[in-house]
C-alpha cells in the first residue's frame, strides 16, 4: 500500500501567537512494501510528518492517503499503523510478553492465538529468550527490538520509526539497524524510518526523503541523491567526510576556482560555490590544481588529506586518496578532479547549476 | 581525613533537629511506654507502687468504651480510605484530562486543604442540620422526608454517615494533589503509544495510568490509613466534645482510640488514668505498624517503581 502525502501543512502555534511551520507544503509518495529513510537535521520537522502519517498530529492543511483511501479525518486506532517510538515508549511495568501482546488484547484477539503471534514476533525479532523481563532489565537494543515486535506484532499497514538508534551506541547502532533492514524485508511491510543520521539513512533505505525547514529538498535512491544533489544543502548533508565547498566562478562557460579552470558548464558568468566530493581527486603531476598538503590522516584502507580552506583557516578540506601515495604534510601536490564528482552551485539560491 | 570532617559537619547541621525530635518526639514516646507499665500511677503525686507487665493494658481492654471506639475506628479507616482514594483518583484524572480551567479546579478542590478541620465539620454539621440543612433540603426536592443527621437523638448510623462523608471529602484535597502531581510526570507518549494501538479508554485507566500511578496510590493509601487510625478532630468538628450527636447515649458515641487517650487524659488526675492513655495510644501504634508493614509487604508484590 502506497502512502500519498498530498501539500502537508503543519503549524504549531505557542501562546504567545507565535507560528512554527514544521512542515511546509509536502508532496510525496511512499512506495508500497519499501524502507523509507526520512533524513533531515534536528528541528527540521521529521517527527511532525511521522505523528501526521500516524494520526497523533493534525494537519492544518493537505491530505494523507493510504493507497486510495483518505485517512487525514481517521483516528490513530484505525489506521492501522505501528510506531516505534524515539525512547521507545515500552510500558515500564509489564514484561516484554504483556508489551508484545499489549496491541493484540486490545483488539480482542484470543489468549492463546495472541501468545503465540508475541512469541512468533519476538523470535523473528531475536528476543524470543526476554519474554519474562521487564525494560527496565534490557540493554537498548534489545527494547528496540521489543519495541519494533509490539508495533508489529498486530500486522499493521504502515511502520513508522522515529529515530529508533538514537540511544544506542556506535556499535549496536551498525548491527540493529541491519537487524530492521532484515525485519522489513522479512515482513515486506512499508516502512519509514525517521533519522537525522545520513550514513544509517543511506546505508539501510530504499529510497530517501531529504527535508530541510519543513520542505522536501530531494527523494530518491540514496545514491542517486549522493551522486546528484539537486541544492546545495542535500550535497553538504550527504557525505562523509562532508563535500568540499570552494569559492569560484563561472566565466566564458568555464568554471574557475581561484583563478584555474576546474570544469565546464554552460551558463551565465557568475559567482558561484564550487562543491567537490573528498574522493574526487586524482594524484596527477600533471593535474589541474595544486593544493598544500597541511596534515595527513592514515586509516590503513585510504588516507585523508587535509587542506587549509581557502576563506577560513578554522575549517579544512578533505581529500581521500589511495594509501599507496605516500604524502607529507607540507607537500604541494597536484591533482585532477572526476568530473562526476563535482558540482556547482548557485551561490545566492544554492540551487544546482 | 575528607570523610570525618564531612561526617562531623553533618552531625553538626543535624543538631538542631535532633535535639528537638528528642525532646519533643524520643522522649515522650519513650516516657508513653514506661508509663503504660506503671502499677496505679499518681499523676498529681507523680508515683507508681511499682510496675506491671498488662494490667493498664486490661484496663483499657475491659472499658465498654474501648469496643466501641475500636469498631468506630475499623468503619472510619475501612470505610472512608478506600472510598475517598478511589474518589480522588477518578477526579484527578478527570482533571488532568481537562484542558480549560485546570488551574480553577485544582484550586477549588485544594481549598479544603488550608481550611481549618474544625471550621469544615462545623460547617458540615451545618449542611446535615435536620431542619434547614442543604442536604435535607435537596433530598427534599426527590420527596424524601428529613432525616435526622446529626441533632437531637439522631441515630449512630445516621451519625456514622455523616462523619463518613465529610471524612472522605475531607481527606480528597491532599489525595487529588499528590495524585495530580504524579499524573503530570508520566510521560505522555505512553499514552500516544496507548492510542496507536487502539487502547480503549478503560483499559488506559487500569493498565497503564493506575499502574504508573502506582508508587503515588501506595504512599496516599499508607498515610491515609494511618491518619485514619487517628481520626478525632474530625469528630470534636461534627459533635463537639461528647463525640456524639446530642441527647444520645454513651453507647451511641462516635468515640475513636484517639478520643480514648484524649478521655484518660482528661482524667489524668485519676489514679492510673494516665498510663490507661499512654497503654491506649501504644495500643493504636502497634495497630498501625503493623497495618503498615502488611501493606509493605503487599507493596512488593503490586507497586511498579
Ligand atoms: N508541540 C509543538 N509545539 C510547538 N512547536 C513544535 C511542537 N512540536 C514540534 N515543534 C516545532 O516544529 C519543528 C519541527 O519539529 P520536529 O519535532 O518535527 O523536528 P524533528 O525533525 O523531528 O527534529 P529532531 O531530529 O530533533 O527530533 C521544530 O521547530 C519544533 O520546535
Ligand atoms: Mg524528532
Amino acid at each position: 500500500m502506497d502512502i500519498t502525502l498530498k501539500e502537508i501543512t503543519k503549524i504549531f502555534q505557542a501562546k504567545d501567537k507565535s507560528e512554527t511551520v514544521a512542515v511546509n507544503d509536502f508532496n510525496i509518495t511512499i512506495p508500497s512494501g519499501k524502507l523509507i529513510g526520512l533524513l533531515g537535521p534536528s528541528g527540521c520537522g521529521k517527527s511532525t510528518t511521522l505523528y501526521m502519517i500516524a494520526g497523533l498530529l493534525t494537519p492544518n492543511h493537505g491530505r494523507i492517503y493510504f493507497g486510495d483511501e483518505d485517512v487525514t479525518d481517521m483516528a490513530p486506532e484505525d489506521r492501522g499503523i505501528g510506531l516505534v517510538f524515539q525512547n521507545y515508549a515500552l510500558y515500564p511495568h509489564m514484561t516484554v510478553r504483556q508489551n508484545i501482546m499489549f496491541p493484540l488484547e486490545n483488539i480482542k484477539v484470543p489468549k492463546e492465538e495472541a501468545l503465540k503471534r508475541a512469541q512468533d514476533m519476538a523470535d523473528l525479532v531475536g528476543i524470543g529468550e526476554l519474554m519474562n523481563r521487564k525494560p527496565k532489565q534490557l540493554s537498548g537494543g534489545q527494547q528496540q527490538r521489543v519495541a519494533i515486535a509490539r508495533a508489529l506484532v498486530k500486522k499493521p499497514r504502515v511502520l513508522l520509526l522515529d529515530e529508533p538508534l538514537s540511544n544506542l551506541d556506535a556499535r549496536l547502532r551498525l548491527a540493529t539497524r541491519e537487524e530492521i533492514k532484515r525485519i522489513q524485508r522479512e515482513t515486506g511491510i512499508t516502512t519509514i524510518f525517521v533519522t537525522h543520521d545520513q550514513e544509517e539513512a543511506m546505508s539501510i533505505s530504499d529510497e530517501i526523503i531529504l527535508m530541510d525547514l519543513g520542505i522536501k529538498q530531494q527523494v530518491g535512491e540514496p545514491q542517486d541523491v549522493y551522486d546528484e544533489p539537486k541544492n546545495l544543502f542535500v550535497a553538504k548533508f550527504l557525505g562523509t567526510p562532508p563535500i568540499n565547498l570552494m569559492p569560484g566562478e563561472i566565466k566564458n562557460k568555464q568554471v574557475l576556482i581561484r583563478g584555474s579552470k576546474v570544469t565546464g558548464k554552460a551558463a551565465k558568468n557568475q559567482e558561484v560555490v564550487v562543491g567537490i566530493r573528498p574522493e574526487g581527486f586524482e594524484i596527477d603531476p600533471n593535474g589541474i590544481m595544486e593544493l598544500e598538503v597541511y596534515m595527513v590522516e592514515t586509516i590503513g584502507r585510504d588516507t585523508t588529506l587535509i587542506i587549509k580552506n581557502f576563506n577560513d583557516s578554522a575549517k579544512s578540506y578533505r581529500i581521500i586518496v589511495d594509501a599507496r601515495h605516500r604524502i607529507k604534510p607540507g607537500d604541494k601536490v597536484k591533482f585532477n578532479i572526476e568530473s562526476d564528482k563535482i558540482f556547482v552551485f548557485n551561490r545566492e539560491t544554492g540551487e544546482r547549476l | 581525613m575528607l570523610e570525618r570532617q564531612n561526617n562531623l559537619k553533618a552531625l553538626f547541621y543535624l543538631a538542631p533537629a535532633m535535639v528537638l525530635l528528642s525532646v519533643f518526639t524520643f522522649y515522650p514516646l519513650f516516657n508513653a511506654f514506661f508509663l503504660a507499665f506503671l502499677r496505679d500511677y499518681e499523676f498529681l503525686l507523680r508515683s507508681a507502687k511499682g510496675f506491671t507487665l498488662f494490667g493498664n493494658f486490661k484496663n483499657v481492654i475491659t472499658d465498654p468504651d474501648f469496643g466501641i471506639a475500636m469498631k468506630n475506628t475499623s468503619i472510619i479507616t475501612f470505610i472512608s480510605v478506600p472510598i475517598s482514594v478511589i474518589i480522588a483518583l477518578l477526579i484527578s484524572v478527570a482533571l488532568n484530562s481537562v484542558k480549560k480551567l485546570q488551574g480553577a479546579f485544582q484550586t477549588i478542590f485544594f481549598l479544603p486543604y488550608v481550611t481549618n478541620a474544625i471550621a469544615i465539620g462545623m460547617a458540615f454539621a451545618f449542611i446535615f442540620h435536620a431542619d434547614y440543612g442543604l442536604l435535607n433540603t435537596i433530598l427534599g426536592w426527590f420527596g424524601i422526608n428529613p432525616i435526622n443527621w446529626v441533632g437531637l437523638n439522631a441515630s449512630w448510623s445516621n451519625a456514622m454517615f455523616a462523619l463518613l462523608v465529610y471524612t472522605i471529602w475531607g481527606g480528597l484535597a491532599f489525595k487529588i494533589m499528590v495524585f495530580l502531581s504524579g499524573l503530570q510526570s508520566i510521560d505522555k507518549q505512553y499514552y500516544d503509544a496507548a492510542r496507536v494501538d487502539a487502547t480503549p479508554r478503560r483499559r488506559v485507566l487500569t493498565k497503564i495510568t493506575i499502574p504508573l500511578l502506582s508508587p503515588m496510590i501506595f504512599y496516599i493509601t499508607v498515610t491515609s490509613f494511618i491518619g485514619a487510625f487517628k481520626a478525632y478532630r474530625t469528630i470534636i468538628g461534627m459533635f463537639g466534645e461528647t463525640l456524639r450527636p446530642p441527647g444520645t447515649l454513651s453507647k451511641d458515641s462516635l468515640i475513636t482510640i484517639v478520643g480514648l487517650v484524649y478521655d484518660a487524659l482528661a482524667h489524668a488526675d485519676a489514679t492510673g488514668k494516665m498510663s490507661e492513655a499512654a497503654a491506649a495510644s501504644i495500643i493504636l501504634f502497634s495497630i498501625t505498624m503493623i497495618f503498615t508493614l502488611v501493606q509493605m509487604q503487599i507493596s512488593k508484590r503490586r507497586v511498579h517503581f
